[in-house]
């Protein structure tokens, strides 16, 4: 579809601009700032030089946190799009199971990310919790405070039960948003269910996909208050994620030079890759 | 190849019916021979949609019948009674190039490559697309891409019936004409039938053979474009078709004679008063309006020129008219008579035509 | 294989509701038999933990200042968007693609870089511990992703319709209103919840920015960690009772949802 060129369009565009240009940019003024600099508290800052940025990107302990992000990450994201597309997929599009599917699968997105920490903790555990009680009872020792396989498995079961829904309400919308018209054409051309998902359903569904992965991706890279809650990043070290590191260095040992220059890291790499992902999605928009 | 038919088909949207207007389609009943091209003329909301949706199949009517070549065929799908459908917005499938748009439709019915290299190129070459035939199809224009549409029906030898709903709609002004007359010569070179929906009378009169004229999910008329014009059946049709419409206006009748502003109207043949009618119209359309040196008195208001022809605007006692007059023809500044060509003014009671 | 179809969404349901029925089942319990036994359902059912959030004002004053900044937010951040996203879908202007990824790299940075600066942002302009001040920070994350949706909505109507609307003789604000936004209900209705469910459950930046007057409901409950540890009952009626606002509002943008779009006449 062609765009036309006009420059009026930034008219558009410019509440949005401004209400998020003016959120945006004074704090990051701040960040940028005390990452090139040391602080020996009373607000007494010296300039430093990209020492910080080394001293991080050499750190054993941020390649740790960042391997077990990644693997996190990844693992959120194979289960959770194809599962969520799945069931967008075979839910109703008419009648009373809509009203039904739509509310009960929106619940897990609207309890606050502490209390889904703290709910899954008391759920997960062995004695008291129903999870934890019926995989004991099935003969598995299981025990997320202290085997870091359980205590993985068991964020991440968190993450899916809490986040897949935002995932299939995305690609429910995109796929309700497909006119009839492709339907009765493709039942006209003879095409197989099969034909249909790959010829009509995906390809339109294309942009919302990528707000969902993109949406994913961000989120579970950048996750903090859940596994904390649930597992505080242990047992040890098991589940201690980016966020959760670099939150330990910044408050724990007050280091504000280091913190700022992982989180300006942090940013960089979820900006790269979110980056890199739209440019391959969107390769053959606008082509004619 | 097939004869249509249709029994007494309505159709309604909702579940109960509690008045007429709460049916989309009432009572239709229609046959149309194999091969002919036809047309749905009506202004939206009539029914010809829903009519069209009952005829391929995507709908099925809440009562009557649909037959194909006699064959009852109302409660089969698209596939199984061998249609193709245009819609009103070009649909395609955007991943896949004209190529590979237009042999869909066979590898889904597991023709041999062979077969369909052959026929996809005979379609792209009628329809000229060869030229973009492995380009995207998502990279075509409007008309390129209801082109692809119509070829995905084409391609499949054994298809009954074509159909077509308002497929110009989105098509640029300027290219319309060149596609309708694409379709009109596209009918003539594979004679199948062809089933036309729109509400612009210009595309119907020209694509079809026989227009079916439909008003608030009814058939008003049938005929061919000539005798939609020339005796309209209908109120309605005269007003619809023509451009302007029809002169509809008051007269009354007694003794079998028609009076319209005080004057005597002559008709071609005598009307036959049947029955009490509520209203009576005495219908004549501009082309048939004539200046006279006796007749119905009237006054000149407004001369428009229209290049090829003036339309004059006049008021009589028995309301206002639209006159069509050549543009060399010397329009009088004040008071006229006017005459009605007799064989091509009629009259109508309560909207129908009081026939002679 | 098609009559299965509905076992999906049933147990994929079922899955979700097997830890809110235990976050119910904790809400009727006391935080001692909820740490010290194991029970399907309460053994002493007690109304305790919600009596208390009822009688309590702040807690019932929380949800009431979560609603309103939310609704705020979701209002102002939909609004904006539509235009934008409209830009965004159909035309090109200089620094159209730009400006497009810069939006969402607003929503990549973690709130905790945002929270002293907007603290002290917002106190100098004296709008500390207001709604609108929570509101208006929301929109750093919500407007870039309901731009995101609407514009990806907006996409898939073909410009055509546009173009059959204006020879038609729309003017583009009756065109914008009554033709274009009638195609992309599924897409503001998604945008809508989605802006309401971030927002919502922000508990950084709602915590920093407000004091007493429009202190929200994930502050209080964050109150239930006191030094003898979690008032788990409290906080598991809490979370039961947050549930609700965010339902109310996906069963009324449900239609919009589900409606789609015809391929019908202009």
């Amino acid at each position: 579809m062609g765009k036309t060129l006009n420059q009026k369009a930034w008219f558009f565009v410019l509440p949005v601009f401004i209400l998020v240009a003016f959120n945006a940019a004074i704090p990051l003024m701040t960040v940028v700032n005390y990452s090139f600099q040391e602080t020996f508290g009373d607000n007494v800052f010296f300039w430093e030089g990209t020492k910080w940025f080394k001293q991080i990107l050499r750190s054993e302990r941020f390649h740790a946190a960042l391997g077990r992000q990644f693997l996190f990450t990844s693992i959120i994201l194979i289960i959770q799009i194809p599962l969520g597309i799945a069931i967008a997929l075979s839910m109703p599009k008419k009648g009373p199971g809509v009203s039904i599917c739509l509310v009960l699968m929106s619940m897990p997105l609207l309890i606050p990310w502490n209390v889904v920490g703290a709910m899954w903790n008391i759920f997960a555990l062995p004695e008291i919790g129903f999870l934890g009680k019926a995989i004991n009872t099935l003969g598995i020792k299981y025990n997320f405070t202290q085997q870091p396989f359980a205590a993985w498995f068991t964020t991440i079961l968190m993450d899916v039960w809490h986040w897949t829904s935002l995932v299939v309400l995305l690609s429910y919308a995109g796929l309700c948003a497909i006119p009839d018209a492709y339907y009765q054409a493709a039942k006209i051309d003879g095409a197989s269910r099969w034909a249909v998902l790959r010829h009509i359903e995906l390809p339109k569904m294309k942009k919302v996909l990528t707000i969902a992965i993109l949406l994913r991706f961000m989120d579970s890279f950048m996750i903090y208050t859940e596994p904390f809650v649930l597992t505080g990043g242990g047992p040890g070290n098991a589940t201690a994620f980016l966020s959760i590191d670099l939150v330990k260095i910044a408050l724990g040992q007050f280091d504000l030079g280091p913190a700022a220059a992982m989180s300006l890291i942090y940013f960089f790499i979820v900006l790269l890759i979110c980056w890199v992902f739209y440019n391959l999605m969107m390769k053959n928009e606008g082509q004619k | 190849m097939s004869k249509i038919s249709l029994k007494n088909l309505s159709h309604s949207y909702l579940a109960k019916q509690n008045k007429d207007l709460d049916w989309a389609l009432r009572d239709i009943n229609l046959e149309w021979s194999d091969g002919g091209a036809y047309a749905l003329l009506g202004p939206s909301g009539c029914g010809k949609t829903t009519l069209l949706n009952i005829i391929s199949g995507l709908l099925k009517p809440t009562k009557g019948e649909v037959y194909f070549d006699d064959k009852k065929i109302t409660h089969l799908s698209p596939v199984e009674r061998n249609i193709a459908q245009v819609f009103q917005f070009p649909v395609i499938y955007d991943t896949m190039t004209v190529f590979d748009n237009l042999a869909f439709p066979l590898r889904n019915r597991g023709f041999s490559r062979d077969r369909i290299g052959a026929r996809v190129k005979e379609i792209a070459e009628m329809l000229d697309l060869s030229e973009t035939l492995y380009n995207r199809a998502s990279g075509l224009t409007a008309d390129g891409k209801q082109k692809i549409s119509l070829g995905r029906g084409l391609v499949r030898s054994d298809v009954n019936v074509i159909m077509f709903d308002e497929p110009l709609t989105v098509i640029d002004p300027h290219l319309k004409w060149i596609l309708r007359s694409k379709l009109k010569e596209l009918h003539q070179e594979i004679n199948r039938t062809m089933i036309y929906v729109t509400h612009d009378q210009t595309e119907a009169l020209t694509f079809a053979d026989q227009v079916v004229v439909m008003h608030e999910g009814k058939i008003v008329q049938k005929g061919t474009p000539v005798e939609l014009f020339e005796k309209p059946k209908h109120t309605f049709v005269g007003h619809f078709i023509g451009s302007p419409g029809m002169n509809i206006l008051s007269c009354d009748l007694k003794n079998d004679e028609v009076i319209f502003s005080k004057t005597k109207i002559e008709t071609e043949k005598k009307i036959k008063v049947k029955k009490n009618y509520l209203k009576t119209q005495i219908g004549v359309r501009p082309e048939f309006v004539n200046f006279s040196d006796s007749g119905i008195p009237a006054k000149v208001l407004k001369v428009s020129n229209a290049g090829r022809h003036q339309i004059v605007d006049v008021e009589c006692s028995g309301g206002k008219l639209k006159m069509i007059s050549s543009a060399a023809t010397n329009i009088p500044s004040e008071n006229v008579y006017l005459k009605f060509n007799s064989k091509y003014t009629h009259v109508y009671g309560d909207d129908w035509i009081i026939e002679e | 294989m098609k009559k299965y179809k509905w076992l999906v969404p049933t147990i994929y349901i079922i899955f979700l509701m097997l830890p809110i029925y235990w976050l119910l089942n904790m809400s009727f319990k006391t935080t001692t038999e909820i740490i010290n036994t194991f029970s399907l359902w309460p053994q002493e059912f007690t109304l305790d933990n919600y009596k208390a959030i009822f009688t309590d004002s702040t807690w019932y004053n929380g949800y009431l200042n979560s609603i309103y900044y939310v609704v705020i937010n979701t209002v102002i951040s939909v609004s904006a968007a539509l235009p934008a996203a409209y830009a965004f879908s159909r035309y090109n202007f200089l620094g159209d693609k730009h400006l497009f990824f810069w939006l969402l790299t607003n929503r990549m940075a973690p709130p905790a870089i945002f929270a002293l600066p907007f603290f002290q942002f917002y106190s100098s302009i004296n709008l500390f511990d207001t709604h609108l001040a929570v509101a208006l920070s929301h929109c750093l994350f919500n407007i870039p992703l309901a731009v995101w949706i609407l514009e990806g909505f907006m996409s898939a109507v073909p410009k055509e319709l546009d173009e059959t609307a204006y020879v038609d003789g729309y003017s583009f604000w009756r065109f914008f209103f009554k033709i274009f936004i009638p195609t992309i209900t599924a897409g503001i209705g998604i945008a809508m919840f989605f802006c309401f469910m971030f927002s919502w459950v922000e508990l950084l930046l709602a915590k920093t920015l407000t004091a007493v007057a429009a202190k929200p409901i994930a502050a209080i409950m964050t109150r239930t960690a006191s030094t003898s540890g979690y008032e788990l009952g409290l906080l598991a009626a809490a979370g039961c009772l947050t549930i609700i606002p965010g339902v109310i509002v996906i069963y009324f943008v449900r239609n919009y949802i589900a409606k789609g779009f015809a391929l019908g006449r202009v």
